[in-house]
């Protein structure tokens, strides 16, 4: 097997916090690296900033060609001029998550000491657990840097939903409008399973190393690739993936008993092979664990106490076939919102893409999106 | 904060029933619309009367529709939904043309009681002559301008009259307030004093409700 060589190191927009980040397990990180982009322009009084907070595998890349895969923005079919999230009239940002690989502070970057002083070797599996609300606290931080007190909306899908949850949840004041979409209050026994098999997969790979894979230039790529096979089959759903393959075979019409006979097989093995030559396996495991960690309610107290007395408005959104967060799970959050007489709309959008669905050209849900937004927006007199 | 902006949002046509129902709410109220549809009578209560207006609607396409708009509408179902509000969430909770369509009506009436301090509830009265007339000679279940779905596609499984109607309200202790007959072109109905008699001629009609 060809051994790919280790993402090529590539210069983000980033801002550098001196004093550094607590985290929950009560370490410190410091300096605090967030790499973010922004597209619009902030108004004089800075009351027309969106954040986008992006999923698993995502990045700050949200509205424009990324930079080493030369892909189109992850959600540019949402956020641009004149779109849903429209950048024409608000300033949107959107952060590399805590923990990521596209520059802020996580396992692909130098490791620092208590003082800030780099070591000269990477992080790697020596970066600390870290939580959902520690990704959310790294952001709050760039906000408050940038000057904003309040966003007029925090919006993300999957993962990017449980920092919105957690925004409003620990920074009430900061959010006016929060649009947590196919996601949950806590990550369930079944999404942390499929996590675990992709966590024991990169482990498995004698590549990684015991995790100091920096040391020998290579990367575990047959592991990463199998995590993301793997979590890729939980973002279709069965009727997406019949609708796209059936039992389509590669070549020839009839099963010749050889490998690799199903077109859906190529599809998964190219899915793991673009992966891995862009996201850090060591992120991976430090990312999928803080989801697993999540749950809203344990965090806070109960989800009575987590929303009670809420000034922000929700939109939520889920999707049919998305069986990774189910349409129960965003029904059991409304009902949450509901018990603490927040505003909160509800939609579930019926689609067979599963929960990828958020990602992809559904109208009826980048409507409701967008008039959420625009409702927002007109209420704060914008 | 300040008062919300007006929505842009014409509420051309308004169905009766619903422009009387805006009649009856105060200004700035806390209002419930259970089976809001696309939001017609929430976008007016908001642009005319700066109402905090929150609604509920079974059918996700009104529903989009309605969020589309800039409302804070949830996809829900008022026999299970109303469950998780809390007491006293609402001034008003307001359910136009629902009522004979949910599984339990009488418990539907009662969440209202619980969440909201008054309820408004429109339906369309089974006691209406032509429907009695219709069973009465015909022999088959009533085919008119209000009930029009046949039996075996209504959606309207709970239909009751007027005089069933004040029954129920007084076996569970709720105040009728105010009640009202009106026909389906819109006229109020002038059978004001006797509900036996709006009972005969009133095709749809509205009361306002209170906790004892």
């Amino acid at each position: 097997m060809n051994q790919t060589a280790p993402p090529p190191p590539i210069e983000h927009q980033r801002t550098v916090l001196r004093d550094g980040l607590r985290l929950d397990s009560g370490q410190l990180i410091r300096p605090l690296h967030v790499a973010w982009r922004s597209y619009g322009t902030l108004n004089a009084d800075r009351s027309n900033a969106i954040l986008i907070c992006h999923a698993l595998t995502g990045d700050q890349y949200v509205a424009e060609r990324h930079p080493s895969t030369g892909k189109p923005g992850w959600w540019a079919n949402l956020v641009g001029p004149g779109l849903p999230v429209d950048t024409d009239r608000f300033f949107v940002i959107c952060a590399n998550v805590l923990g990521g690989c596209m520059g802020s502070s996580g396992p692909r970057e130098e490791m620092t000491d208590a003082d800030g002083n780099g070591l000269g070797r990477p992080w790697g599996t020596d970066f600390p657990s870290i939580t959902i609300r520690d990704m959310v606290r790294a952001q709050k931080m760039l906000v408050d840097h940038l000057g904003i007190d309040r966003l007029l909306a925090v919006i993300g899908g999957s993962m990017g939903g449980m920092q919105v949850l957690e925004w409003a949840a620990t920074f009430p004041q900061s959010v006016f409008a929060a649009a947590p979409i196919a996601c949950a209050t806590h990550h369930s026994a079944q999404n942390i399973a499929f996590h675990e098999v992709g966590r024991a997969a990169i482990q498995a790979d004698p590549d990684w190393m015991g995790g100091r894979y920096w040391e020998t230039g290579r990367i575990p790529e047959r592991g990463l690739s199998v995590a993301r096979m793997v979590a890729h089959i939980t973002y279709l759903s069965e009727a997406a993936l019949t609708r796209k393959f059936g039992r389509e075979l590669q070549g020839g019409s009839a099963l010749t008993f050889l490998e690799d006979v199903f077109q859906v097989q190529s599809y998964l093995r190219h899915q793991g092979s673009t992966f891995v030559r862009r996201f850090d396996a060591n992120s991976y495991l430090t990312i999928t664990r803080a989801m697993d960690y999540f749950d809203l309610a344990t965090e806070h107290g109960g989800l009575a106490k987590a929303f009670g007395g809420t000034p922000t408005r929700f939109l939520v959104a889920s999707f049919s076939s998305d069986w990774l967060f189910p349409t129960s799970e965003s029904r059991a959050l409304v009902r949450a919102l509901n018990a603490a007489a927040a505003r909160v709309s509800f939609i579930e959008i019926t689609t067979d893409k599963g929960h990828d669905a958020f990602l992809l050209d559904e109208p009826d849900f980048h409507r409701a999106l967008g008039g959420f937004v625009a409702g927002a927006a007109r209420d704060l007199g914008l | 904060m300040r008062p919300p902006a007006p929505v842009q949002y014409v509420a051309k046509n308004m169905r009766l029933d619903l422009r009387i129902i805006a009649e009856m709410i105060p200004e700035r109220a806390r209002v419930l619309d259970i089976g809001c549809g696309d939001g017609t009578l929430m976008a007016h209560l908001v642009t005319e009367k700066a109402v905090d207006a929150r609604g509920m609607e079974i059918d996700m396409k009104e529903a989009t529709e309605a969020v589309a708009n800039g409302l804070a509408v949830i996809h829900g179902d008022a026999d299970t939904d109303l469950a998780f509000y809390p007491d006293d969430a609402f001034d008003y909770v307001v359910l136009s043309r629902t009522l004979q369509a949910v599984e339990r009506p009488r418990e539907v009436l009662s969440q209202m009681l619980r969440i909201g301090r008054h309820a408004i509830v429109s339906f369309p009265n089974f006691g209406h002559w032509e429907v009695r007339l219709k069973l009465l000679l015909g022999g088959r279940m009533p085919d008119t301008e209000t009930w029009s779905r046949p039996w075996y596609e209504t959606p309207n499984i709970h239909p009751c009259t007027i005089l069933d109607f004040v029954a129920l309200a007084e076996m569970d202790g709720h105040v009728i307030e105010r009640w009202l007959a009106v026909d389906e072109r819109g006229l109020k109905a002038p059978w004001r004093r006797s509900v036996r008699l709006a009972n005969m001629f009133g095709q749809q009609a509205l009361f306002l409700l209170r906790r004892k």
